[in-house]
């Protein structure tokens, strides 16, 4: 069977609201509601597909992320990985994945390599397979010095990479990664990249959450940007870009509220939509440059002065924030 | 970076190593198994410093001063062994799955394991027996050799011993299961002195519970004390000689206890694995 690597329809999780300790709710009164992290998601990744999940913090990757790979229960919708349904046969899905965790959490009751070899043997492969295999990998992503070494004594990033390396050794089809360099230095960071593509390039399916554009833009076959667990756009990065709206983005920082200003804006020429968000002034159009002076002139002709002025080149960046109203990181 | 290449995934019509839960148990329980050894000094000292403390004031210096008679010893002994096993299986359960759920999220390794997720609690408890059970077989000897010969002490019901102190051990690390899923880290040191030193003193450890007959109320309040049934069932299979609640009592709670705590226990560790 050929399917997605990865389906869900409709996909929704509803985390129960947070107790408030000391107060009871009262008889007859509706519990209180929870916390919407999914709203229907839906999502296909092929195989082979290296596929991004991008939004701010809080739009619901982790959640799906979870989902995905059996550590939380979905509310709703159907959620299959390999063509198998995740609520049903987790165990099955268990054996096609491997994760890399937002935060490595390795076993620091192991050494390094013993958290390789040890995470093998949960999959039922044996020493004789696993420590040859563990070797490998720590060579490949360059840590093998560290085998015998106690957690502590590696580096964030290192830490980073063993989990890579863990989420490897059982050679699963399908692998996740949540956040992968997160506080990871840029050299680091660059190492991964180059780690990412060679898995990619074997054909492994990838599905990797990110709130760095630049992440998704280099490294994905197709992006899907979620917010507050509701899908925004799905397509390749080229496909995103050219829907980015109306070429440049300018903002303009000023000393005071900028809503006032929105209408008079939207109507200088070479202005194709104009908005505010607090005291910036968002203004896109064709070409950032042009209607700049009239811009400036507007908001001092309103009393207002310019604290500071930001042109950006279509991008995903600016696509984004067209989707939205708010910046990613 | 080097040049070796990452292994490539198998074909596509190959959906992965298949593997039984029973292998799955098995290396997880591995895996305990090599942790404990690591740290088997420092959890011999955790678990037995305090009953040996005991054995030596009790069974050894106030008899030898004579506040106490020889015969105490007696009655210490199978509560000294009480205490190793059950608090070993407990504090082997808690601690580190109260850290890993709260703080560390280091159990999600063996989450990902393609088993059922309440299989995994339940090698926890398998290893918290372990190690209850190793904690007793130190202590044993030890307490022996400090209190000098045991009037009324026999191995001949090694069968009956061998039985107490798995059911024991097994309702204790099920119990640990239940309080490591509900209790935070920072309050693991209050759970200890409001939980487990009441649990010791009125756990018929240092005096028979058929000695309580002089103080009623206190002789069946002391029952819902799950320890009561492990030290209980010590000395009836110890030394048979001291009064003691009957062994198939003391068996039938601690299996009653191992099936509630592990119901509830289980249960509790399904909802903290997945959320």
């Amino acid at each position: 069977m050929m399917g997605a690597a990865i389906e869900t329809v409709g996909l929704r999780k509803v985390y129960p609201a947070p107790k408030v300790p000391g107060r009871r709710r009262p008889a007859g009164a509706p519990p209180a509601e929870g916390v919407q992290a999914l709203k229907g998601l839906d999502l296909r990744v092929e195989r082979g597909e290296f596929f991004g999940l991008l939004g701010p913090n809080g739009a619901g990757k982790t959640t799906t992320i979870g989902i995905l790979t059996t550590r939380v229960r979905a509310s709703g919708g159907e959620a299959r990985v390999d063509g198998v349904e995740v609520s049903a046969q987790p165990v099955e899905v268990r054996r096609r994945i491997g994760v890399v965790p937002q935060r490595p959490n390795p076993d620091r009751s192991l050494n390094v390599e013993e958290n390789l070899v040890f995470h093998a043997s949960y999959f039922g492969i044996p020493r004789s397979v696993a420590a040859p295999r563990a070797q490998g990998l720590m060579e490949r992503l360059g840590f093998a010095d560290k085998a015998h070494a106690k957690i502590d004594a590696l580096s964030g990033g290192q830490q980073q990479r063993l989990m890579i390396a863990r989420a490897l050794i059982h050679e699963p089809r399908v692998i996740f990664l949540d956040e992968p360099t997160v506080g990871l230095d840029p050299a680091a960071r660059l190492g991964l990249w180059e780690i990412l593509r060679e898995l990619h390039a074997q054909g492994r399916t990838i599905v990797m959450t990110t709130h760095y554009m630049e992440e998704a833009d280099q490294l994905c076959d197709r992006i899907a940007i979620v917010d507050q667990g509701t899908l925004l756009a799905l397509d390749t990065p080229a496909a995103l870009r050219a829907q980015a709206p109306g070429g440049t983005l300018v903002e303009l920082a000023l000393d005071g509220d900028a809503e006032p200003l929105v209408g008079a804006a939207a109507a200088v020429p070479g202005v194709e939509r104009a908005e505010a968000k607090g005291p910036v002034l968002r203004v896109f159009g064709p070409r950032g440059g042009e209607p700049l002076p009239a811009l400036i002139a507007l908001a001092e002709g309103a009393g207002r002065a310019v604290k500071d002025i930001q042109l950006a080149r279509p991008s995903l960046e600016t696509l984004f924030i067209s989707l939205t109203g708010r910046k990613l990181a | 970076m080097s040049t070796v290449a990452l292994a490539a995934p198998g074909a596509a019509d190959d959906d992965g190593p298949r593997v039984s839960a029973a292998r799955v148990f098995g290396a997880l329980l591995r895996r305990d198994v090599r942790v404990a050894r690591k740290e088997l000094p420092s959890f011999l000292l955790r678990t037995t410093l305090q009953p040996i403390m005991f054995t030596v004031v009790f069974g050894y210096l106030l008899p030898k001063m004579g506040f106490l008679g020889r015969d105490y010893t007696a009655a210490l002994l199978p509560g000294v062994l009480a205490v190793s096993l059950a608090m070993a299986a407990v504090q082997a359960v808690t601690l580190p799955m109260a850290v890993d759920f709260a703080a560390t999220k280091e159990i999600e390794d063996r989450l990902l394991a393609p088993v059922a997720t309440h299989w995994v609690a339940v090698e926890k408890v398998v290893s918290g027996m372990l190690q209850g059970l190793v904690s007793a077989l130190f202590v044993l000897p030890l307490a022996r050799l400090i209190m000098g010969p045991i009037p009324g002490l026999t191995l001949s019901h090694a069968g009956e011993v061998l039985a107490v102190a798995v059911l024991g051990a097994a309702a204790f690390s099920a119990m640990g299961l239940l309080l490591g899923t509900a209790v935070q880290p920072q309050h693991i040191g209050l759970m200890f002195s409001m939980i487990v030193a009441p649990m010791i003193f009125f756990g018929c450890t240092y005096y028979p519970w058929r000695g309580l007959d002089a103080v009623p109320v206190v002789k069946y309040l002391v029952l819902v004390n799950p320890l009561v049934y492990v030290s209980e069932g010590m000395r009836a299979s110890l030394t048979p000689g001291i009064p003691h609640m009957p062994l198939a009592v003391a068996l039938a709670m601690l299996l009653v206890l191992t099936a509630v705590f592990g119901g509830l226990g289980l249960r509790a560790f399904d909802k903290r694995a997945i959320g």
